[in-house]
């Protein structure tokens, strides 16, 4: 199953690179080139063969890890992709923490006092945190809290001083920052991630806090909570030891997908902070009419996709005694 | 009228009929050109004659704002008729025919559902070309298989009841069957569905708007207003400000009305 996505993945991004208008042959040899320069740059390229040999090629090259070089930066797809997806998976982790922690207690309080102030409160974030544009949201707080209130720090990873200090061995922003020797580096490097991670967290925050409200809901009404209060325990135990284990594994599956959503959410927000990372990559690949640069990027984040979706089902499996 | 028992549905609806309208009669309703540029006037706070203030060309904001509604809803519109037909078609037919063609189509339901939709759209627009119509034929590509797992779940129930087997004794099989008897049951939880999946239509549409793969400038389009703005945004804030709020009620109303019908239908909120 895994499998068979990431292949219908591949033949998807494949196909519409051979729709596409970018000729990568034209791109090499430059419009002024002779026919038959043309013609040779074209089948070095493979782009000669018929499509089905071309699909097979990519499938089989791609399968090794070889996605190709990209035009704009010369290096290969596959050292690119590794220098910058850790800054991604940082972000969309430390959001997924904020956002996982806040959303599951917003919903337990709701729960507790349902239909009362916070419940409202609850319902109101969750319905806006899913309709507020997040490249807009940072703009704004780039405009409240760096601009007007010199709070947190402007855009990109560090300020101009640490830029070029810092060694970026892991691609980890905060990692690499706290192994640098020049001090200051990871005060910098945090005071730049916080607003990201925070609007990310918050494009997080609405469906955790919606969709764990309604599966604890959902509990509520049934026997072995009547009969747990029957027996005398408390609304706060009955909620805690008696609801939340049985929707354990609905919670572990809202998170799993979020995170898959916040690696594309992450897309926009990198452009917004101006951060290093496959959001970024890949929105430079989209001007420059990088195909490979493009097709990695998309495989990478896809891939991503079905990984996480193939692991929750495991850990579902794991978490809920009645599926093991 | 039913929709007006949940206040959340009210409101959603109203704005939605409201930017609707405003999306038709934009020619009557704009103040000023939305493209014409007057560099002297350029990036000016809100005030009388500009109510919410010109861009970095002197475009006067509100007429670019209540145009740049089109290409938006023009998009959401084109989504939703392509989208749920499809989804709701290989559910139906996966669930009533059964055997291996159900496992084929919902094989293929499961496969794409695992797809990256955002991501996906970028590649579309970023290979084919920008442009709206890309776009959308990208969110479609990613979208229909929620409409067939809930279709097929509806029909499978459906092609075991009394009065599927009622009208099948009476003569009525077939496309027939399908249309009047099947279909009409998985609209409810569909009509839902589709309203929280057009507030995240919303969202796309507008950040590759934002990203400079949407509609082609001067072309006013949401999305693409707020890049503008950003350029100025640390001075002039109404620029990026207004239409990033436009998306939000929009989007918001979206989700109001799906909160809304979902209270309707759910028995236990009477």
């Amino acid at each position: 199953m895994l499998l068979a996505t990431l292949a219908a993945l591949a033949l998807v991004t494949f196909t519409l690179s051979s729709l596409s208008p970018i000729d990568p042959a034209l791109q090499l040899v430059g419009d002024h080139a002779s026919a038959g320069t043309y013609v040779q740059a074209r089948h070095e390229l493979g782009l000669d063969a018929p499509w089905g040999l071309r699909l097979g090629r990519y499938l089989a090259a791609a399968a090794h890890g070889d996605l190709g070089v990209s035009r704009s930066t010369g290096r290969p797809v596959r050292e690119d992709l590794e220098r910058v997806f850790p800054a991604t998976v940082e972000l969309a982790t430390l959001a997924l923490i904020v956002g996982g922690v806040c959303g599951v207690g917003l919903a337990l309080l709701s729960v507790r006092h349902p239909h009362g102030l916070i419940d409202g409160v609850a319902r109101l974030i969750s319905l806006a945190g899913n309709s507020i544009p997040v490249f807009w949201l940072g703009l704004i707080a780039l405009f409240v809290f760096y601009a007007r209130l010199h709070w947190i720090g402007g855009t990109g990873r560090f300020s101009d001083a640490f830029e070029y200090t810092v060694d970026m061995r892991s691609g980890f922003v905060l990692l690499d920052a706290a192994r640098a020797t020049v001090p200051g580096a990871l005060t910098d490097a945090a005071a730049h991630l916080v607003m990201p991670v925070m609007i990310l967290a918050s494009y997080a925050l609405g469906n955790v806090t919606r969709l764990t409200r309604a599966a604890l809901m959902g509990e509520a009404g049934k026997e072995y909570v009547m009969l747990a209060r029957a027996k005398g325990a408390g609304p706060t135990r009955v909620l805690l030891r008696h609801m939340v284990p049985n929707v354990r594994g609905f919670v572990l599956t809202v998170l799993a997908l979020t995170y898959a959503n916040l690696l594309e959410g992450a897309v926009l927000i990198e452009t917004v902070f101006a951060r290093p990372g496959i959001g970024r990559y890949l929105t430079t690949a989209l001007f420059g009419a990088d195909m490979p640069a493009i097709l990695g990027a998309t495989l990478l984040i896809g891939a991503c996709f079905v990984l996480i979706n193939g692991l929750t089902d495991l850990a579902v499996r794991l978490a809920d005694p009645r599926l093991a | 009228m039913r929709l007006a028992r949940s206040a959340a549905a009210v409101i959603g609806a109203t704005i939605l009929i409201l930017a609707g309208a405003m999306a038709l009669a934009a020619p009557w309703l704009a103040p000023y050109d939305p493209i014409r540029q007057d560099i002297d006037i350029r990036l000016q706070p809100p005030s009388r004659a500009h109510v919410l203030g010109t861009d970095s060309l002197g475009r006067d904001l509100l007429s670019r704002l209540i145009y740049g509604s089109r290409p938006t809803l023009g998009l959401v519109a084109l989504v939703a008729v392509l989208m749920v037909p499809i989804g709701l078609g290989v559910g139906i037919l996966a669930g009533y025919v059964g055997g291996w063609t159900e496992r084929a189509l919902m094989g293929l339901t499961n496969v794409v559902m695992a797809f990256p939709s955002l991501v996906l759209a970028l590649a579309f627009v970023g290979l084919l070309g920008p442009g709206l119509l890309n776009a959308a034929f990208a969110l479609v590509l990613t979208g229909w298989p929620a409409y067939a797992r809930l279709a097929r779940a509806e029909t499978l129930v459906l092609r075991r009841s009394d009065y599927i087997a009622a009208a099948e004794m009476q003569g009525i099989t077939g496309w027939r069957l399908l249309w009047g008897h099947v279909l009409p049951s998985c609209i409810p939880s569909a009509q839902i569905r589709l309203a929280l999946d057009l507030a995240g239509v919303i969202l796309a549409a507008a950040a590759l708007g934002f990203l400079g793969l949407g509609i082609r400038p001067p072309t006013p389009e949401w999305g693409m207003m707020i890049a503008e703005g950003s350029r100025v945004v640390f001075d002039q804030w109404w620029v990026a400000a207004f239409p990033g709020a436009a998306i939000f009620l929009v989007s918001f109303a979206f989700n109001a009305l799906a909160d809304g019908l979902r209270d309707l239908g759910d028995p236990r909120h009477g």
